[in-house]
């Protein structure tokens, strides 16, 4: 006889784990499927986690997740062949607690997830891949797991299984991913002792980095690079549009060796041992690709669901927190006794569009589009600015009107004043 | 027929680093998983309980965290789960955990005899095959070792046939009921867990005992008072400055390479030369 569950969560990430964490906190028989080893062995981030998502959900996390350092300093780079310019925020208001990121390890953290998960009565299951959605008509009623006697069913089945869901696609859900609405990044781990971390980068114990950078790095692509301080380790990763790499025909690994050649770069990692290299796909169209998130007997949540902040760098909280949303959704309409079809389902939709999620999605739903037209963005204007900033910093006798004059020319050669002027325009438009 | 299957759990060997300061292993972020080798062992266990039917118990000795082992083995199919698990046996080398793993053995014993135990041919973190054919020795058990196939049980006689891996051979044997059996690598492939299974898996009950419960008679024989084995020193081995020297010839020609690399090897090796001069017919 196969079981019946209240909830099927497919994926063992952090917006599969906060769904599976909610429900089965509030008494629903939850089963959670899981295809890798173990809950993150195939989860991939760069990876800094924002406290407030995670709050949310499990309120005294500090006191024992696998927390590596609390970020205390910002830096942002814009980088030509062999300089960048640079901005750097660090303020001792990080360092009170509590604190608002860390950066973590994810084969850790996951793991720690996991475990709160399962002590709240959530049944998991890894190595099961669910292979197919089992339908009544067009209502999800459970799932088809690739072993013997695999069909489960369920009341409503939450679809975490990240980005590029097969099993959205299989059920006919979402069409194929396009490949301008999805980056390919890479990162490596690099073993460096604590005291080179801290004495590199100028932090203390517990203190950590961030340092965002764009130009010349991605070679015209639309993507960034991050390097971020663990304890005794330094993540560095760089990811540009999926369609970007097709055409340019450059590999991401080529460009993540190219990226830690870099002279300001390449000092950093000196004497490092790569400890960990993984690649993922991260769906940064926006709220424009954002698909169909429920429907009869079934909700979408995550990477999924495309729920990425590409401007800000953030996705593991828009996960947990859609995880969480879709999971009270369930838990009300349960309580209230009603069926989990499209309609009722609606209300995941609604606390979608009032939450933080959809509010800043909507907000740059028009950047990516811009960016991507626009490759002047990450080549012309990183080059200009530091050919500036070395002009204006080299004495060499020549008076700095002129050299300002040198500077204006140059960007209008580059650039026409309307070039310039519309790119302004465009971008206030995108960030207003 | 009962069978005990008695595995370990391991850091997955391909996956550990040596920490380049210290020296010293790296265990941090290093999954564990169920020693390769016993999976044989399993596996054939679970065979014979498909063809002759029976029971089959997994027993383990190691720290709590073990018990995703014994869950994984229980998923594949086995019957029980029993976690020997205690402080005092901490440190024990492969002589106190034959001991202890023995002690659990004459415990289960008490509920239902046992027929056959498996266990790997060797561990991938510690290599000495040892403690197989320990827990043998203090059951008072037939010991097959290095097995490549099971032909034959025959439980009204009480024996067992098999295939053996030998130096320049194949060996045949026959023995009786009870003994212990060591699976070589390859012999079978570990089966896809059934849906019941996993689910069984997760939900079961682990049986954990402690040192009193594994029916430990003499404590100085378990944890690290038991072990007389001493590790004088964990070391890498520092990587060897050799280089490849690569060799031109003009020709390229099979005739004209052998003629190179004979007169680089005999110019190296003088001896070598003058030998097979000697030994030439």
């Amino acid at each position: 006889m196969a079981e019946k569950f209240d909830a099927i969560v497919v994926g063992a990430g952090p917006s599969g784990n906060a769904a599976a964490y909610t429900l089965a906190k509030s008494g629903l028989k939850v089963l959670q499927i899981e295809r890798g080893e173990y809950p993150g062995s195939k989860n991939v981030q760069g990876a800094i986690l924002y406290s407030d998502a995670l709050e949310r959900i499990i309120p005294d996390f500090r006191e024992d997740a696998p927390l590596e350092r609390h970020i205390v300093e910002q830096q942002m780079w814009i980088l030509d062949d062999e300089s960048y310019v640079g901005s750097t925020y660090r303020s001792a208001e990080f360092n009170k607690p509590p604190y608002n990121r860390y950066t973590i390890i994810r084969a850790q953290f996951d793991k720690w997830f996991s475990k709160k998960v399962q002590d709240a009565g959530a049944l998991l299951i890894c190595e099961t891949t669910v292979s197919n959605l089992l339908l009544d008509k067009n209502r999800v009623i459970g799932i088809q797991t690739d072993r013997e006697g695999g069909a489960i069913y369920a009341d409503i089945v939450i679809l975490a299984d990240g980005v590029n869901s097969l099993l959205a696609k299989k059920a006919g859900f979402h069409p194929e991913l396009n490949a301008g609405d999805v980056a390919l990044a890479v990162k490596e781990i690099h073993f460096l002792p604590q005291n080179l971390v801290e004495e590199r980068f100028n932090i203390d114990d517990e203190e950590g980095v961030v340092i965002e950078m764009v130009g010349k790095i991605t070679q015209g692509m639309m993507g960034t690079g991050f390097l971020y301080t663990n304890k005794e380790s330094v993540t560095i990763g760089v990811g540009c549009m999926l369609s970007d790499f097709k055409q340019q025909k450059t590999t991401p690994y080529m460009l993540l060796e190219q990226m830690k050649a870099h002279p300001a770069i390449k000092p950093l990692l000196a004497g490092s041992e790569m400890k960990e290299y993984t690649a993922h796909l991260i769906p940064e169209g926006g709220y424009k690709a954002i698909p169909k998130i429920f429907g009869d007997g079934w909700m979408m949540v995550g990477d999924a669901a495309m729920f990425v902040n590409a401007v800000h760098r953030e996705g593991s909280n828009l996960a947990m927190t859609s995880g969480r949303l879709a999971a009270e959704t369930v838990i009300e309409l349960a309580k209230q006794g009603r069926e989990m079809t499209e309609a009722n389902l609606s209300l995941y939709r609604e606390k979608l569009d009032d939450s933080f999620i959809l509010k800043d999605l909507k907000k740059y739903k028009d950047l990516p589009g811009i960016l991507h037209k626009n490759p002047q963005f990450f080549t012309t204007y990183p080059e200009l600015v530091n050919r500036a900033a070395h002009s204006m910093l080299t004495v060499d006798g020549i008076d700095k009107k002129t050299k300002e004059l040198e500077i204006r020319r140059s960007f209008l050669k580059k650039r026409s004043l309307f070039g310039l002027i519309g790119d302004a325009f465009k971008m206030w438009r995108a960030f207003e | 027929m009962h069978i005990v299957v008695c595995i370990k759990q391991v850091p997955d060997s391909a996956q550990i680093r040596v920490h380049p300061v210290t020296n010293t292993i790296m265990r941090q972020g290093v999954p564990a998983i169920v020693n390769p080798y016993d999976l044989y062992s399993l596996e054939e266990a679970l065979r014979l309980k498909d063809r002759y039917g029976g029971r089959v118990t997994v027993l383990s000795m190691g720290p709590p965290q073990a018990e995703t082992a014994l869950r994984k083995a229980i998923s594949f199919g086995a019957d029980e789960a029993i976690l020997v698990t205690d402080r005092a046996f901490a440190g024990s080398d492969t002589l106190a955990t034959s001991y202890a793993l023995a002690s659990a053995i004459r415990q289960i014993e008490k509920d239902i005899p046992v027929d056959l135990v498996f266990a790997g041919k060797q561990t991938i973190d510690g290599d000495t095959a040892q403690v197989g054919p320990g827990i043998a020795k203090r059951l008072d058990m037939r010991l097959l070792t290095y097995i490549s196939k099971i032909r034959e049980l025959d439980a009204l006689h009480g024996t067992i046939t098999v295939e053996r891996r030998a130096e320049g051979g194949v060996q045949v044997l026959k023995t009786k009921l009870p003994c212990l059996v060591t699976v070589l690598e390859g012999t079978n492939e570990m089966r896809f867990a059934t849906m019941n299974n996993m689910f069984r898996a997760a939900r079961y009950p682990l049986k954990v005992w402690n040192k009193e419960s594994a029916g430990i008679e003499d404590l100085t024989k378990i944890g690290l008072k038991g072990s007389p084995t001493i590790v004088s020193k964990v070391f890498a081995p520092s990587p060897k400055a050799v280089k490849a020297e690569i060799i031109d010839t003009e020709s390229n020609q099979p005739k004209d390479l052998v003629v190179t690399l004979l007169a680089k090897l005999f110019t190296k090796k003088p001896d070598l030369a003058h030998d097979i001069a000697k030994n030439a017919p």
